[in-house]
Order: structure tokens, then C-alpha cells, then sequence
């Protein structure tokens, strides 16, 4: 019942591997959710004025607040709002699996 | 973080830097529920215990063995997101954890509908908690229903386009104002910076404190996910949601749009209300200026002095 | 310390006498009292908790459930309707793995109005995963909540227990209870303390979404952890009796040794049941009296253990399930599988209907002169 850091998968053989309850053992970020990715967005460092809006409204959360801000393409979903947000089109959409 | 993204950091952010909730969750894509717990754990911090009844939350932490908030979640009965506070709230307090925040945080179905009861119960106890409704208009985690948070004209799959929604929705801030809890405020996922500033004033007062947080659905209100923030800002900028607190019964309205946007510019966006004709648009920008005058007399009869 | 009180009172002062951190509960006649008391004894200090005076039956189960989630030793009670009510909690209390307590006070179900003795009520909860006790006097009910908290503490149990009272036979009436010594019980109840809790050095979500790949599981840890709580409520009764001075078991076999024709009862049924039984021996009869204090765990080996040695079996339900019988005489008839002893089932008291000593003798005189069947009503006007 020992929990799992991170990004680890919870491998669960018998009911002794289970605690009493529903009690969750690890984090959802074993859930790498790139696949449910249509579009790619792709920040353009030359464009981006580091506002960091993308990274305010990423309901993910997939960016970084670095500078310039860095998308997590393991986790981005591809929902498009930070290009939509971004006040300088400095942020734009790739196809994905080009 | 990756090598890449490993730069030296010198922007300035105007919310908290860490993130509490984890990617990799199930919301949907451009899910304004998912950006409002978000932001709610970088209001209320680690030093936090919440109860989720069924909604979309229920589903977004992830399935056993994993979750995604970060913080201590008890999934709870679809009408007692308030009652199961309570009982977390009396138990910290007991057991002497008393900086330890209780969040209640549920839809608008486990809100409006099924757990009013329960949050009537807890508001006039004036339980020491805070409950946050995430607002997205409809039974959205069983696939779009329709909820007494509805509004007036859209379409649900039990308010087909034949026979939409009819009659606006129920006012969830008017009734929590009524059980006269020392705070209750109006938040969307579009103003985080508000939210955020509100959060903090609610952590500082003892009670029962209730959000009503405005939180767009892209599966639901058949708009595309990237306009989710757009849509919950047109919201405001029509009056369609208007953004204000009332401590201890007095009114703030915090944003007062100057020349508010007629509400067809929020609705077009939105395929749920695709079928409108002219005459209902009229009616709910209508029921939008009634509501918006009402609120501006309130502030002058019950806001702060100098307003 | 020895004092006159009901068993609503009994029940209120177990709550107390176990410590409960957090009391949460709704009015309802005949169990108000139980409420009415709590309160007192909590703003008079008596007792350190705090009391959530919720508005349905409903939330105080829940806030019973967030509470003892965060690692609160918590009491409720109710009655009938208020536990239909509370009926899709007590799963999430029970698959929760909360060792709530509640106290019932076993009443009728409406329509039509009733808030007399019967136990549909909480028969109508048995697969929701709770232990379930029958008290038949109030030191039972005092001594049952106290060794309830204690069974389902333990780590391999981690159950809730509904304590069952029968409207006003005990409710409201006044009996003898020896209420201990606080330092006895203390020693006798350690403090709760689960490793798994609503923690936040230790952030877990309870009760996400589960697949069939572990709810399966899930439920055979549950049905382990019923069949550890017998042995656990043996071993725990013992402790208490070395303690206290008082035996219990998962069942009260009372002079059945010899015996030839045995009745099965519960509730206050089996205190009515005795003085029959003593009443027949005096005549030459030889008659026993087997009272059931779990309907869950199903005390199967106990039963057929004392029931394998008799002639005849009666078994006495103030309940039915309609469309079947009388619902402990299905449960033993089920633990009896196999055996060639004839067994009766008896309907009595129902929606509290009064049970007199001639009625209990009249059914062993019934299965003197009838062939044996599953469902024969008592008194009943047809």
C-alpha cells in the first residue's frame, strides 16, 4: 500500500496489493495524454513576449512557465486555447503526425 | 521537466507558480472544470481537503489506483458534496488540524439540483467550509442533461432542439445570499486572477464561504475547445455572467463591463444555441438587462458606502 | 455506577462512554432521545465533540462518513424512515471501510404511519455490507456500542455496526444499566487511529472510479473482513467479559442443552422468549431458546452448532419479506442446509403488535400438532 511517485504505473496482482478501500497508490501523471493530440502548438520564440498567458489558461497543465514558455508535449492535449489566448500569435498549430 | 524546457526562468507570473493538480488527468479537451480546480489549489494551497460528489471531477482525478488534484479527495454521494464537508470540517476542527482548508467542490447538477439540500443544511449551520460550484449548465459528466442551471434556450439531450430549455436558471447566488453566509462571490475561469484574489479572502474568513464559478464545457456547449477561456470572458462582457462578491451582505460588483456586448455575441459561439431565432435571443437579452439592473440596485441599495 | 435509564439513554451514554469525536444525527420518534441527550451531554461538556445537528438522515450519514474519513471516531442514530433515507450511505460508509456506529431503533415502515417495534428497517439494509446486532435489554445496548467501536477498529475488520434497539420495549423503557468505570473502558477502547485517512502529508483520493479489474476485489476484501469480524467480535466479547463481568456472543443459547423443541428469536422477542421457556420447563417441556444477536456476520456455525442437537426448530421473525417469509428464518433455514430437522417459521409483533409469553408458548404448541411450514402468522385476524 506503499505509494508510488510520480509518474509510475500501479501494477496491482492480488487483492493484498489493494488497500481496504478505493485509496489511490500513485499520480495521474502516468497518464501521458500526447495521443489525444490533433493539433500541435508550437510557440515561436522570436513572436513570444513571455506574458505567459499560455501558460495562465493551460488547463493541463502543459507549460512551462520557463523563458521562453515550453510546451510538455507528453502531457498537451492539443485543445488550441493557448494559441487562441496568446495576444501576439506567437504560438501556432501544426498538424499532428506530419 | 525535460532537458529542453529546463531554462533559466525570469518572467512574471500573476498566479502562484505551483501546480498542485498533475497533468494527465481525463478532462476533455480545453475543459473549463479542469482550469478551475486548478487555479482553486493555487488559491487554497496543499494544506487542503476536499469532497467530490458525482460530476465531471468524479471522472477528470483519474480511476483507482491514481489521482490527479494532489490534495486529499473523499469521493462522495452525488447530493452530499456539503454534508460530507461538514463532517470533514467538524473532524479536523476536533482532531486540531484547524489550518487545514475543507473544500467542497461540485457541479452544478450536484449544486442546483440533487445537493441543495445539503448545502442549504451547511450554509445555515455555517459550517467552517468552503463550497465551490464549477458551473458548465448541464449534466455534462453523464452526457448533457439538462440541470436547473440551464439557461434559458439551449439545447441538452433531455432539451432537444424542439423543446429547449425553457425558463432561466435557478439564481444559486441569490438563495446562498438568503442563508446570510459571511461570503458568497461569483468567479470565472476567464478571471483567474479575480478567483484567485477571492480565494484568498475566503481563506481568511470562518464560515461557510460559497463560489459560484462560471466554467465552459466545449463537449457540452458544442464549441471548439480553443475558445473556452473566449467564451467564459464573453460571458461577463455580455452580463450573460456577471462577476461579484457579497461579504456579510454587502455587494461588490468586481467587473462592470462599459458597453456591455450583446448577448448574441456570446451565443453564436456556442452550438447549443444554434436553433435560436431572432425573438428568443431578444428574450434572453431581456432577462440579461433585467438581471444586470437588479444587480446594479443591489450594489447601490446594500454595497460599501463610498460605491 | 449503576443507573435507571432507557435504552435510548443507554445508547446516547455508549456514545459517550466510547468518546466519539463527532456526533452527527437527526430527529426521529422513537429515537429522539438518543439525539435530545447527546446534545446535552456535549454543550454540558460531558463529552468532547462536536455535535452537527444536520438537516436529514441522509447528511448526517454523510458527515458521519467525512468525519470519521479524517480519522474521527463518530455515532449517529436513527429510526425507519430515517434509515431508508440513509440506505445509499450506508454503502459508501461500509465500502468506505468506516467503522461508523449507529444505534436504530427498530421501527415500522410507513404507510401507514407506525413508531412501533419491527425490524424491517434494518433487515431491509443487511447487504450493504454493515454488521448487524439485535439487542435484547439496554445493558446490551450500552455494551454494544462500546464493543462495536472496539470489533470494527480493527484493522482487518474496518466495518461499521447498526445497533439495533426495538421501539419502546427498549427505547423508552427504563432498566438497570451498569455504566462501568471511564478506566476500564478506556483501557478496554484505545483511542481510533486508521492508517489510511484523509491526510493531507499523505494526499490520496477514497472511493475514485474503479474498474471490474479491482471492484471484484474490492468486494472479496469486504466479505473477508465480515468473516474476520467473527472471530474478532468472539475474541472481543471475551476481553469484555473478563473486563466487565458480562458474555456475549454472536448468539445467546438459553437452556438449550436438553433441549428438544428450540425457538429462535432476537431483539426483545428473546427476553419474552425466556420467561416462556421457563415457564415450559416448569411444566416438564423441554424447550430452549436461541436468540441471534448478528443477522451480519451470519453466525452459520454457531447456530447449527446448537441447533443440530434439537428435535424441532421455531423460528420467531417480527419482520417478513414479502413474497417470502420471515427474513432470520430464511438465514437459518440456509445455515441448517442438509440437516433433517424439521423447522417452522413464525410471524409475530409485527409494526409492534405486543408478544406475550402465551404467544410464544402457543407456537410450540403449534408445531406439536402441525406439520412443518415456512410461514405462520401469529395472532393474525384473518
Amino acid at each position: 500500500m506503499v505509494k508510488k511517485k510520480n509518474s509510475e504505473v500501479i501494477v496491482i496482482e492480488k487483492a493484498d496489493d489493494m488497500p481496504p478501500m478505493p485509496a489511490s497508490m500513485g499520480s495521474m501523471r502516468h497518464n501521458k495524454t500526447a495521443s489525444w493530440r490533433s493539433i500541435r502548438p508550437i510557440i515561436l520564440e522570436e513572436k513570444c513576449k513571455r506574458c505567459m498567458i499560455c501558460w495562465k489558461f493551460c488547463p493541463e497543465p502543459a507549460i512551462f512557465p520557463t523563458d521562453p514558455p515550453a510546451i510538455d508535449y507528453e502531457y498537451c492535449k492539443g485543445c488550441g486555447i493557448c494559441i487562441e489566448e496568446c495576444p501576439f500569435d506567437a504560438i501556432v498549430s501544426e498538424k499532428e503526425g506530419k | 521537466m525535460s532537458a529542453d524546457t529546463a531554462k533559466k526562468k525570469t518572467v512574471k507570473l500573476t498566479l502562484p507558480e505551483e501546480e498542485i493538480m498533475s497533468p494527465g488527468h481525463l478532462a476533455c479537451q480545453g475543459c473549463g472544470a479542469a482550469l478551475a480546480l486548478r487555479y482553486a489549489l493555487k488559491g487554497l494551497g496543499r494544506n487542503t481537503v476536499m469532497s467530490i460528489p458525482a460530476c465531471c471531477w468524479a471522472v477528470i482525478d483519474g480511476p483507482f489506483p491514481y489521482s490527479a488534484a494532489g490534495v486529499p479527495i473523499y469521493h462522495c454521494a452525488f447530493e452530499t458534496a456539503a454534508s460530507t464537508a461538514s463532517g470533514i470540517t467538524h473532524a479536523l476542527s476536533r482532531l486540531n488540524q484547524k489550518d487545514i482548508t475543507t473544500l467542497a467542490w461540485a457541479g452544478d447538477g450536484g449544486t442546483f439540483d440533487i445537493g441543495i439540500q445539503a448545502l442549504s443544511g451547511a450554509a445555515e449551520r455555517n459550517d467552517n467550509l468552503i463550497y465551490i460550484v464549477y458551473d458548465n449548465e448541464a449534466y455534462m459528466n453523464t452526457g448533457i442533461q439538462r440541470s436547473s442551471s440551464t439557461p434559458h434556450g439551449a439545447w441538452t439531450t433531455t432539451t432537444p432542439v424542439k423543446y429547449f430549455k425553457k425558463g432561466p436558471k435557478k439564481n444559486i447566488m441569490e438563495i446562498m445570499v438568503a442563508h446570510h453566509i459571511p461570503y458568497a462571490a461569483t468567479a470565472s475561469v476567464s478571471y483567474p486572477e479575480d478567483f484567485l484574489k477571492k480565494l484568498n479572502k475566503a481563506k481568511q474568513i470562518q464560515g461557510t464561504r460559497f463560489f459560484h464559478l462560471f466554467a465552459p464545457c466545449p463537449t457540452g456547449w458544442k464549441h471548439p475547445p480553443d475558445i473556452a477561456v473566449r467564451v467564459g470572458r464573453l460571458a461577463t462582457e455580455t452580463n450573460v455572467f456577471p462577476i461579484y462578491e457579497v461579504e456579510n451582505g454587502v455587494y461588490k460588483i468586481n467587473r462592470k463591463p462599459k458597453n456591455p456586448k450583446p448577448v448574441q455575441e456570446y451565443l453564436k459561439l456556442q452550438g447549443r444555441f444554434r436553433h435560436l431565432d431572432e425573438k428568443t435571443v431578444n428574450v434572453i437579452q431581456d432577462d440579461v438587462n433585467r438581471n444586470w439592473d437588479r444587480l446594479l440596485k443591489l450594489e447601490q441599495a446594500f454595497g460599501e458606502p463610498s460605491a | 455506577m449503576k443507573k435507571v435509564l432507557t435504552g435510548n439513554f443507554a445508547a446516547a451514554y455508549g456514545a459517550t462512554a466510547a468518546k466519539v469525536d463527532v456526533v452527527s444525527a437527526y430527529p426521529i420518534t422513537p429515537q429522539t432521545t438518543i439525539v435530545e441527550i447527546l446534545s446535552e451531554i456535549v454543550a454540558d461538556g460531558l463529552l468532547d465533540a462536536d455535535f452537527i445537528k444536520v438537516e436529514s438522515e441522509h447528511s448526517a450519514m454523510a458527515a458521519c462518513i467525512g468525519a470519521q474519513a479524517v480519522g474521527a471516531r463518530t455515532f449517529t442514530a436513527t429510526s425507519a424512515q430515517g434509515l431508508a433515507l440513509m440506505h445509499e450511505m450506508l454503502h459508501w460508509a461500509a465500502r468506505g471501510r468506516l467503522p461508523i456506529v449507529m444505534a436504530n431503533v427498530n421501527r415500522a415502515m410507513a404507510p401507514g404511519w407506525s413508531i412501533w417495534a419491527d425490524v424491517t428497517d434494518s433487515v431491509a439494509q443487511r447487504d450493504t455490507g454493515w454488521m448487524q446486532v439485535y439487542c435484547e435489554n439496554n445493558q446490551e445496548v450500552f455494551d454494544t456500542i462500546l464493543m462495536s467501536y472496539k470489533v470494527g477498529e480493527y484493522e482487518d475488520v474496518l466495518l461499521p455496526t447498526l445497533v439495533n434497539l426495538d421501539a419502546f420495549f427498549l427505547s423508552h423503557t427504563s432498566q438497570v444499566v451498569d455504566l462501568y468505570d471511564e478506566k476500564t473502558i478506556d483501557a478496554f477502547l484505545p483511542e481510533y487511529n486508521p492508517k489510511i485517512k484523509l491526510d493531507v502529508k499523505d494526499p490520496r483520493s477514497f472511493g475514485a472510479l474503479t474498474s471490474p479489474e479491482h471492484y471484484y476485489e474490492f468486494s472479496y476484501k469486504m466479505q473477508i473482513a465480515q468473516e474476520n469480524a467473527r472471530s474478532r467480535i468472539k475474541e472481543v466479547s471475551a476481553e469484555f467479559e473478563k473486563r466487565f463481568g458480562r458474555k456475549y456472543d454472536l448468539i445467546e443459547a438459553y437452556r438449550c442443552e436438553d433441549a428438544e423443541t428450540v425457538l429462535v428469536d432476537y431483539g426483545t422477542i428473546a427476553g419474552t422468549a425466556k420467561d416462556a421457556v421457563d415457564r415450559m420447563r416448569d411444566r416438564g417441556e423441554r424447550v430452549g431458546a436461541l436468540k441471534i444477536r448478528y443477522l451480519r456476520p451470519f453466525p452459520v456455525k454457531e447456530v447449527c452448532r446448537i441447533l443440530n442437537s434439537a428435535r424441532q426448530v421455531g423460528v420467531i421473525d417480527r419482520a417478513i419479506s414479502f413474497g417470502h417469509e420471515g427474513p432470520f428464518f430464511t438465514e437459518v433455514k440456509a445455515a441448517m442446509y442438509g440437516s433433517q430437522i424439521p423447522i417452522w417459521g413464525f410471524l409475530a409483533g409485527l409494526g409492534g403488535r405486543d408478544v406475550s409469553i402465551a404467544d410464544i408458548e402457543s407456537v410450540v404448541t403449534h408445531m406439536k400438532q402441525n406439520e412443518p411450514s415456512n410461514i405462520i402468522w401469529i395472532g393474525v385476524k384473518k
